[in-house]
């Protein structure tokens, strides 16, 4: 019998084949997969790994808003929280002023006041504008222009802030200047709003234009994008009940998008108010605070990267990076809340998704 | 009051698949008609061609003849006029998730500029009376969302919205599709009550609902329309062999 096993058996594959794959074979690959091991520790080191990696974010966070506490302290212990809102006599010239690096008075005043004002009008603005133009991206561009145009609207987000500051320079200003401010002063002087008394063209009014332009493709593209997620039964649904395309776009599209949209306004204005080349090419650069939109003034940003540099003391460093530390909360605050809700929508209630 | 329509040649394309070919029917005013046929043979095609709705398609192309009532819907009226006239209710439920239940009801007549409150009010109520769902949401009207109710109940909400802007034919593409025994019975024995002041046409993979609420049925295949006839001669001495295969369980 034993001879029998010594024959070379496989070169006769035909009568010896049944035998071959009735006995519990292990194959080659299965061998090989049984000698892997289970793979435990390297899971477990991959996943302290990437566990490391999204603390940093929390640690990167945490860092910098430390430094900003501590580097603001002597701004925040000597002038509190009046630092927002106190103005400033000079006991000699009378003046009053709101910052003062020669008598090392500091308020923050006309700094957040210009964040506003600029945001705000770049929101009034932009926010129409990009609306209209998710909406015709969506839903009434040809199909053919579709991916180009909206391509370039998100190139638009991806230009340095330094070259709209550039192009706002040589090419907004001088526009505001001699054609629109004029035009504004006459129709709408009387509400105080547009006074005929700043002839450079700079001031609030050009940093929000700019600013406006500069959002526009952010809340835009994700306008479209939580636009697209509504589901097409919504369209059909309300088109089916007698709507025009107008109404369709507004009852079935709009309306159920605008949680996402108003998100990507809060986006939107999170980059405005943290916006600080552009605006600071354009704003004017003075601690004021008024009454016109075509006055010159200042912003958060504008006033710690134009003056840092070259601070006089350290209760004029310790000022600017208070406002600096007022803009981080402001910034990540808004951005928060303009994440959450375009997640909320984006990601799809069970309702939408159907 | 329902009217009848009838259809003339019509033929459908999406870009150049010709899904409908020469159909020729009459769907008479105040009945249920249904549809049956194998799936992708053409029939939500067939009645979307009935409110204009295939045509919001890009590729969606339409030739032939509708006319209801007296009105010759691709010839003398805008798609907007006919969808006021021709309510639909769709496969999968689809109401508004962002408004409350009061409001998709109304939300047709709201389009359209109603502003009547007090009449308004009565219409909603009667609207969800007819789809068999007030009592279930009398008491959270205007608190709950389209979103927030069961998938049977939205469905009778999608038809209460079609009822409200009181049409004149109802079009429903499976609307028990997705329901369970208990919702589907009950939109069947809505669809009995309402086919005396509707005129319903009714794409169904169910050959007992068909021959339950229907008068008449129609078989579709590959685009075109087999047979059209009483619910009883299909369902019991077919005159085409097709159609006796396909209601024998033969194929489809
Ligand atoms: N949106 C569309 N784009 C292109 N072709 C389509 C589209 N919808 C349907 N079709 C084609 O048209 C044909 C008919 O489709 P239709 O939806 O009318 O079938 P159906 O009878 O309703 O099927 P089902 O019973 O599965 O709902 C199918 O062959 C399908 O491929
Ligand atoms: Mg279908």
């Amino acid at each position: 019998m034993s001879q029998v096993h010594l024959q070379p058996e496989p070169s006769e594959p035909g009568g010896q084949q049944p035998t071959v794959t009735t006995a519990p074979v292990v194959s080659a690959e299965r061998r090989f997969l049984l000698s892997r091991g289970n793979s435990v520790n390297a899971d477990r080191f991959f996943s302290w790994l990437m566990l490391l990696c999204g603390l940093s974010i929390f640690v990167i966070v945490g860092l910098i808003a430390f430094e900003l506490v501590v580097r603001s302290e002597l701004s925040w212990h000597k002038f509190g929280l009046s630092f927002f809102y106190r103005s400033f006599t000079d006991p000699y010239t009378h003046v009053t002023t709101f910052w003062d690096p020669v008598n090392q008075f500091f308020g923050a005043r006309p700094f957040v006041y210009g964040t506003i004002v600029s945001s705000l009008l770049a929101l009034i603005i932009a926010v129409p504008l990009a609306i209209g133009v998710a909406v015709f991206l969506t839903e009434m561009c040809p199909r053919v222009l579709r991916s180009p145009l909206a391509f370039l609207t998100e190139l638009l987000a991806a230009i340095p802030s330094v070259i709209y500051g550039l192009w706002a320079v040589f090419v907004l200003v001088p526009i505001l200047r001699e054609q629109i401010n004029p035009f504004l002063i006459r129709m709408l002087g009387w509400t105080g709003f547009f006074a005929d008394d700043n002839p450079t063209g700079l001031g609030y009014m050009s940093a929000g234009v700019i600013l406006a332009i500069m959002i526009l493709p952010i809340i835009s593209s994700l306008t479209r994008e939580v636009m697209t997620a509504v589901p097409h039964s919504q369209r059909e649904a309300v088109l089916a009940l007698g709507a025009t395309r107008w109404e369709m776009i507004r009852m079935g599209v709009l309306r159920n998008a605008r949680i996402g949209i108003v998100g990507s306004i809060i986006l939107g204005l999170g980059r405005a108010l943290g916006e600080t080349m552009a605006v600071a090419m354009v704003i004017g650069a003075t601690p004021e605070i008024h009454r016109s939109l075509l006055a010159n003034g200042s912003s958060m940003a504008t006033v710690i990267a134009n003056e840092y540099a070259e601070a006089v003391g350290d209760m004029h460093l310790s000022a600017l990076t208070e406002i600096g530390l007022a803009l981080f909360i402001v910034t990540i605050i808004v951005n928060f809340f303009a994440q959450l809700l375009i997640w909320a929508v984006t990601r799809g209630t069970p309702a939408q998704a159907r | 009051m329902g009217v009848g329509i009838e259809v003339i040649n019509l033929n459908a394309w999406y870009g150049t698949n010709h899904t409908l070919q020469d159909i020729n029917l009459h769907i008479p005013a105040n009945h249920a008609t249904a549809l049956i046929g194998p799936s992708g043979c053409g029939k939500s095609t067939f009645v979307r061609c009935l409110n204009r709705m295939h045509e919001t398609n890009p590729v969606g192309r339409v030739t032939g003849t509708v006319r209801i009532g007296d009105l010759d819907i691709y010839a003398d009226a805008k798609p907007v006029q006919i969808r006021r006239r021709v309510g639909m209710v769709f496969q999968r439920p689809n109401p508004f998730p962002t408004m409350s239940i009061y409001d998709n009801v109304a939300a047709g007549l709201k389009l359209n500029g109603y502003s009547n409150r007090r009449a308004l009010d009565e219409i909603v109520e009667k609207s969800l009376r007819n789809s068999a769902l007030w009592d279930e949401v009398k008491d959270d009207l205007k608190k709950k969302s389209g979103a927030s109710l069961s998938g049977g109940q939205q469905q009778r909400l999608c038809i209460a919205r079609a009822l409200a802007v009181d049409p004149e034919v109802l079009l429903m593409d499976e609307p028990a599709s997705a329901l369970d025994p208990v919702s589907t019975s009950k939109i069947e024995d809505l669809i009995f009550q309402l086919k005396s002041q509707y005129t319903i046409v009714i794409v169904t993979h169910n050959m007992q609902q068909a021959a339950r609420v229907a008068e008449k049925t129609g078989f579709f295949l590959n685009g075109r329309m087999v047979e059209f006839d009483s619910t009883h001669k299909i369902f019991t001495n077919p005159s085409d062999k097709r159609t006796e295969d396909y209601i024998t369980g033969r194929f489809g």
